[in-house]
């Protein structure tokens, strides 16, 4: 079965002091955890390759940077495309 | 100085919003249409794919099918558009507070006094972008010295477009349109003026205010006025539209309404949701409107005005049966009813009280339907029903006040 572009995720996070949200680690869906080195960027940006709109969160897990997305009160990220044939 | 308005109309809103959150229709001609077994099966709204195969809005499912056998049609998730309508809202409110809706997809902005931002033309590039960006939508923007201009300007180019229309351009660019694009002229005006040779736009402009005032009434001078620019209505400043002018609900029935007895259910059913929504908003209606639709998609709307204020379910149901056994004989079957209160009173303050009839009992009735209302919201809204709506459980258990749709707000209070 083709798998869908949009992977709900488990997301551990932490709201500062100051009340901002920052993603810690993330939990892919075979349950593998991966830590979040830096949040690059945030801003309001919708995923077409998904298919959603939200907060993204631009963060780099093991040097390699890739968008996590805040839609009301769930996360996605993006499935890669080598593993999906879209159209 | 001259005023600095936008109008924005998210293109295709609905169909756009589900092709962005299901990638594996994006290619296809998709509509969003409504439910088949209930009935609601019309198009609600399609995609430039579908559009180029001839889908309409408005018509049904079936007679969509048969245009474009492959056209795919995804149920509506209201919600959903209420997320997106409000998002770009929270856009749009980034450059000003002169925000006015019409409706969930349109709005209209007055960013003369935005100039901090950019003028008028950037403001409208950097908001559809940004819309683009933030909600994988697009806009077209219409840009003008008016409002009505600025509605046509967002129409002109779609999608994914900014059209000025300026006072140096609007005669070349918007006059040869053919007249019905023009807000508020709707296919029977368009008709009248028709036979009288006026097709375009600048054809309305040109001609005497006088002639058209005695043709189409005090509309007449609205409608040349707007061709002429010369259409000055403020942009609503945010919060402000919330005034609410009517209360109403319309529903399409899941079988025909052949005779008065099953318009009678229905109109309890609505009555009760209209009375209940006012009571919420501490307001009484001085006149009940009902509009009626029969098999043949023919519709019509009569209205009656009330000895008293009233936002009582039983008042509103008795006076919408009295419209209904004075203008229909039933000679085609209903499809869909509706029952709106309009001219609406606080709640709160002083009554004229009727010489014929016992104020005190009155009160009551008032008491009673506020304590059915507390039931409902204690324990759901089957706690207590009306008998008679068990007559037929399928006509009688139509929930308007959840599935209630989302009308937009007139652009001035009809006549």
């Amino acid at each position: 079965m083709e798998q869908h572009p949009k992977v709900y995720v488990e997301v551990t996070a932490v709201f500062d002091v100051e009340g901002r949200l920052y993603p810690k680690s993330i939990r892919w869906e075979d349950g593998t955890v991966y830590e979040i080195d830096r949040v690059l960027d945030v801003c309001r940006a919708a995923s077409l390759k998904a298919g959603g709109a939200g907060i993204r969160y631009t963060v780099r897990i093991q040097n390699q940077r890739t968008f996590l997305f805040l839609e009301e009160n769930r996360w996605f990220v993006e499935r890669k495309t080598d593993c999906l044939p879209l159209n | 100085m001259d005023r600095s308005i936008l109008h924005i109309d998210m293109n295709s809103c609905y169909a756009s919003i589900e092709c962005l959150h299901r990638p594996e229709i994006r290619h296809l001609p998709v509509a969003v249409g409504g439910d088949v077994e209930a009935r609601h099966g019309i198009i609600l709204a399609k995609n430039e794919l579908a559009k180029a195969q001839g889908v309409r809005t408005g018509e049904t499912l079936w007679q969509a099918r048969q245009k474009c056998p492959e056209l795919v049609v995804v149920p509506p998730r209201y919600p959903l558009y209420l997320r997106f309508s409000r998002l770009a809202r929270e856009i749009y409110a980034a450059y000003t507070d002169r925000i006015e809706p019409f409706g969930l997809d349109e709005v209209w902005l007055d960013v003369t006094d935005s100039g901090v931002f950019g003028d008028a033309v950037e403001i409208a590039e950097t908001i559809r972008r940004r819309v683009k960006f933030e909600l994988g939508i697009t806009v077209s923007i219409g840009v003008s010295f008016n409002k009505v201009f600025a509605k046509l300007g967002s129409d002109y180019k779609k999608p994914d477009a900014v059209t000025v229309l300026d006072r140096e351009n609007y005669r070349t660019v918007l006059w040869p349109l053919p007249v019905e694009t023009l807000l508020y002229v709707g296919p029977a005006t368009a008709r009248k003026l028709r036979a009288r040779c006026i097709r375009t736009i600048g054809d309305l402009a040109a001609t005497d205010p006088e002639l058209l005032h005695s043709w189409l009434g005090k509309m007449g001078y609205v409608l040349h006025a707007f061709a002429n620019g010369n259409d000055t209505a403020p942009v609503a400043t945010l919060g402000e539209e919330a005034v609410i002018k009517s209360v109403g609900n319309s529903t399409t029935t899941p079988r025909d309404l052949t005779c008065l007895e099953d318009v009678n259910i229905v109109f309890y059913v609505l009555a009760e949701s209209v009375a209940a929504r006012m009571r919420e908003n501490g307001l009484r209606a001085k006149t009940v409107q009902i509009s009626l639709r029969d098999s043949d998609l023919f519709s019509f709307e009569r209205q009656c005005r009330l000895a008293v204020p009233s936002c009582l379910a039983s008042e509103l149901h008795d006076v919408a049966m009295e419209l209904v056994r004075s203008n229909y004989r039933f000679q085609k079957p209903l499809r869909s009813v509706g029952l709106r209160g309009v001219e609406l009173v606080p709640l709160e303050g002083n009554v004229q009280l009727s010489l014929f009839e016992d104020p005190l009992r009155r009160e009551k009735r008032e008491r009673l339907e506020d304590t059915v209302d507390n039931l409902r919201r204690r324990f759901g809204p089957g706690a207590v029903t009306r008998a008679v709506t068990m007559c037929d459980p399928s006509l009688g258990t139509l929930n308007p006040k959840d599935d209630h749709t989302i009308h937009p707000v007139g652009y001035f209070k009809p006549a």
